[in-house]
């Protein structure tokens, strides 16, 4: 056991230049492994600020296994999904998130549960973040009963408490974000709001409204641009005049972040919550970060951009990998323990896609149920004037 | 008996009325109101009542409200129940929303409802349909007010009327009030709706005094949504409206009772979910139907109702064909010749009327009134 020690900590003092890391050796350990350790992360780009997010992060042995478990689920669960997709098991639209897990992990890490979250279609990855199953997100992309939103709305419209979804259409879910941070702010709560939206949708002008009335009534609301480059199969440089997309909130100071980062996107959203729980109104971030998959499963992504750029980032800057290393390189986790998480994750999703394909689809009298909420049972005109329809709250 | 029935009526103030009635004061009586005040009390009341209630929109605060149908609430409120927005319709709409799916309960204003084109989508994709698409996780308890349709003199971008575009949607519920009474009971029971609800005024009606009963001014009346209103009883023919053209098709029902024809004028109140079950029960008295609005034909509220009636058990009960009196199917001009004649008119109303119950249209002809059925003077106002 000493003559373990000894090794590691020599191990250790001659690892002190790598990564940067200062490891703090804890005496009582049950494993031997780290408990803790200090990363150098990227200096953020800051507009209007007067400093930026630290430029290192503390990680302790237990979030650091628990950001990996994470990604990594959402990871799995994403390319379930894919497979899933082209067994033609689930239809429509299906957004992938895999290569963005940081930034979801990151937020999360850096918010509370009884904050905010509002995002656009590629929210599997939030429906995780925020409290949903993988059991109950892979039902609902499925269409059946044991969905998260009881099959009835898809890829597109999950829901979970102080998530609102999951939506549609490009852009909208900024002046809603904005909107669910009017309550916090009204509600005096100290709570907050993130609203995230896309590369694309950064062009919209009702984000611009939104920027106007959040900065007028100093609302609580993170705004996030997760920026991967390209909005459906337009690059950034052919959609927006302006690609700083950190400075586009104008009067609304802005952050531009290391996407792929857990531990930078963390600093990141915690320098943003502070600001914005100290009543200064709200603040813009920009994820830089990037999309393995095509937009949605009917893009194969590579009529846009090349291989070896999806190759590159994959290799170069993959955000588990880069946890991976960070964690095995300062003793923080063993291989084998890193393993072991690989392979609960992996039952865990093939469990959730057994009870996916397995669970029945929503019954035929839910039809036309949750029209309205709190409302006495009415009838809804069926396909033909015969058929009445009942319809319950 | 008299202090029972006023206890009743006074609710709250029972034993207050009781002691009036002792030293033989009288109870309330009713009171001429406006259109306009009548919303405003609404509204000062509901938000008195809940702290969540709050209004935004353009001007509604520091200006008192474009039309001033907010008067006086950001005096008594503030600024933060009563917020003045931008111009910025899509973005302000948005953030109502938001504000509703996180516990707050708005009313949002469009100045008219033409700007509120600008907003659609978040009406009906974040507000409609997120109920559903939530399989019940995420309700939207918001009330979009503002006046619809025709006014004067404000030319085509500014007079359209949206009552079949939003009662086409569901998830929406569509009201529309005539009278002070409708007003007020319709915008309390819309803001105590936890569903997104579409309210539409009129701007001609704003500045018009109806009376209210004692009933309707209690703080807790409120007029249920989805049931409509026999404002005038008849046996010969129904006339079915909503808005200002109930007005319209009552004062035509008063010239032709003088004639011998009896009208019974239906006012929808609401346009989603439709009260068809009075309109059939009426169209099975009278035999007869006629739809008045103020919007264009094609798609509106009329075809809608006389599609229902075709498909219901009033259908076999129809003595002639249901046609409807619609605005002209036109942009609205300007002049007021032509606007006049873009909207319909009393006279409009009784001529279908007319036709429908094929009574002779009385015609100038070589300086004589004679009556005729024919074809040829179908064209002729009486």
């Amino acid at each position: 056991m000493r003559k373990m020690l000894t090794i590691i900590s020599t191990v250790l003092r001659g690892n002190a230049g790598k990564n940067g890391a200062r490891a703090v050796v804890a005496a009582r350990t049950y494993a031997d492994f780290t408990q803790q350790a200090t990363f150098d992360i990227k200096k953020c780009d800051v507009h209007k600020l007067e400093e930026g997010p630290p430029l290192t992060s503390t990680l302790t042995r237990e979030d650091g296994l628990k950001y990996y478990r994470t990604m990594q689920t959402m990871r799995r669960m994403e390319l379930k999904a894919d497979q899933l997709y082209k067994q033609k098991i689930i239809r429509g639209f299906c957004h992938l998130y895999d290569g963005q897990e940081a930034c979801a992990v990151g937020i999360e890490a850096g918010i509370n549960l009884t904050d905010h979250l509002i995002t656009a279609y590629r929210a599997h990855g939030y429906t995780l973040t925020r409290g949903g199953t993988v059991r109950e997100i892979m039902a609902e992309l499925t269409g059946r009963r044991g969905g998260i939103a009881k099959g009835k709305g898809g890829s597109m419209h999950m829901y979970a408490k102080n998530f609102y979804g999951g939506n549609g259409i490009v852009g909208a879910q900024v002046p809603l974000g904005a909107g669910v941070a009017l309550a916090c702010k009204y509600q005096e709560k100290n709570e907050l709001c993130v609203c995230l939206y896309g590369d694309g949708a950064a062009n919209q002008g009702q984000i611009f409204e939104t920027y106007n009335m959040a900065s007028l009534w100093k609302l609580p609301c993170i705004f996030i641009c997760e920026n991967n480059k390209y909005g459906m199969g337009t690059s950034v440089e052919r959609a927006a005049a302006s690609t700083d997309y950190y400075k586009r909130g104008d009067f609304i100071p802005g952050l531009r972040v290391d996407g792929m980062d857990v531990l930078c996107v963390k600093e990141a959203t915690k320098f943003a919550a502070d600001f914005c729980r100290s009543g200064k109104g709200p603040i813009l971030m920009e994820l830089q970060t990037y999309r393995y998959h095509g937009h949605s499963m009917s893009d194969p992504g590579v009529s846009y951009r090349t291989r070896e750029e999806i190759q590159e980032v994959r290799s170069k800057s993959d955000p588990i990998s880069m946890l991976k290393d960070r964690m095995l390189n300062n003793n923080m986790a063993s291989v084998e323990e890193l393993k072991e998480i690989d392979i609960e994750v992996r039952k865990e999703i093939e469990d959730a896609a057994q009870f996916a394909t397995t669970d029945p689809e929503p019954p035929l009298e839910d039809l036309c149920n949750h029209i309205f909420y709190n409302e006495p049972p009415m009838d809804v005109r069926g396909t033909n004037p015969w058929s009445k329809l009942k319809s319950m709250s | 008996m008299a202090a029972l029935r006023c206890f009743l009526r006074s609710g709250k103030n029972a034993v207050a009325a009781g002691l009036r009635r002792e030293i033989h004061q009288t109870a309330p009586a009713s009171l001429q109101v406006t259109v306009r005040d009548a919303l405003n009390q609404a509204m000062d009341e509901e938000l008195e009542r809940d702290d969540r209630v709050f209004l935004l929109g353009e001007e509604v605060a520091q200006y008192d409200g474009a039309y001033k149908v907010s008067r006086g609430l950001w005096k008594k409120y503030g600024d933060k129940r009563i917020i003045d927005t931008p111009i910025t319709e899509m973005g302000f709409a948005g953030i109502a929303v938001g504000s509703a799916m996180a516990g707050l309960r708005p009313i949002c204003e469009f100045m008219t409802f033409n700007f509120s084109m600008q907003a659609i989508d978040q009406v009906i994709n974040s507000a409609a349909k997120t109920y559903y698409m939530s399989a019940g996780l995420q309700s939207v308890p918001i009330v979009f007010r503002g006046p619809n349709g025709a006014s004067a003199g404000v030319a085509a971008q500014h007079s359209q009327c949206f009552a079949a575009w939003y009662g086409h949607c569901p998830g929406l519920k569509v009201v529309s009030p005539w009278n002070s009474e409708d007003a007020r009971g319709l915008l309390k029971s819309a803001i105590r709706d936890d569903n997104p609800v579409v309210f539409l005024e009129n701007e001609l009606m704003y500045g018009v005094p109806f009376e209210l009963s004692e009933e309707a001014q209690s703080k807790d009346f409120t007029v249920p949504i989805g049931k409509a209103k026999i404002e005038r009883q008849g046996n010969h023919i129904t006339l079915v409206s909503h808005s200002r053209m109930v007005g319209h098709c009552l004062d035509a029902a008063a010239v032709l009772a003088k004639e011998g024809i009896e009208c019974e004028v239906i006012n929808l109140r609401t346009i989603r979910p439709m009260d068809i079950e009075t309109i059939e029960a009426s169209v099975i008295k009278t035999n007869h139907l006629v739809t008045v609005e103020g919007g264009w034909p094609q798609f509106g509220v009329g075809a809608e109702i006389c599609a229902r009636i075709m498909e219901g058990p009033a259908f076999n009960y129809l003595d002639a064909p249901a046609v409807r009196v619609t605005g002209v199917d036109i942009p609205m001009p300007y002049a007021k010749i032509l606007e006049d004649h873009s909207v319909p008119q009393i006279k409009d109303i009784m001529f279908s009327v007319k036709k429908t119950l094929n009574v002779p249209l009385r015609v100038k002809y070589r300086g004589h009134i004679l009556l005729c059925h024919c074809v040829l003077c179908c064209s002729v106002s009486q």
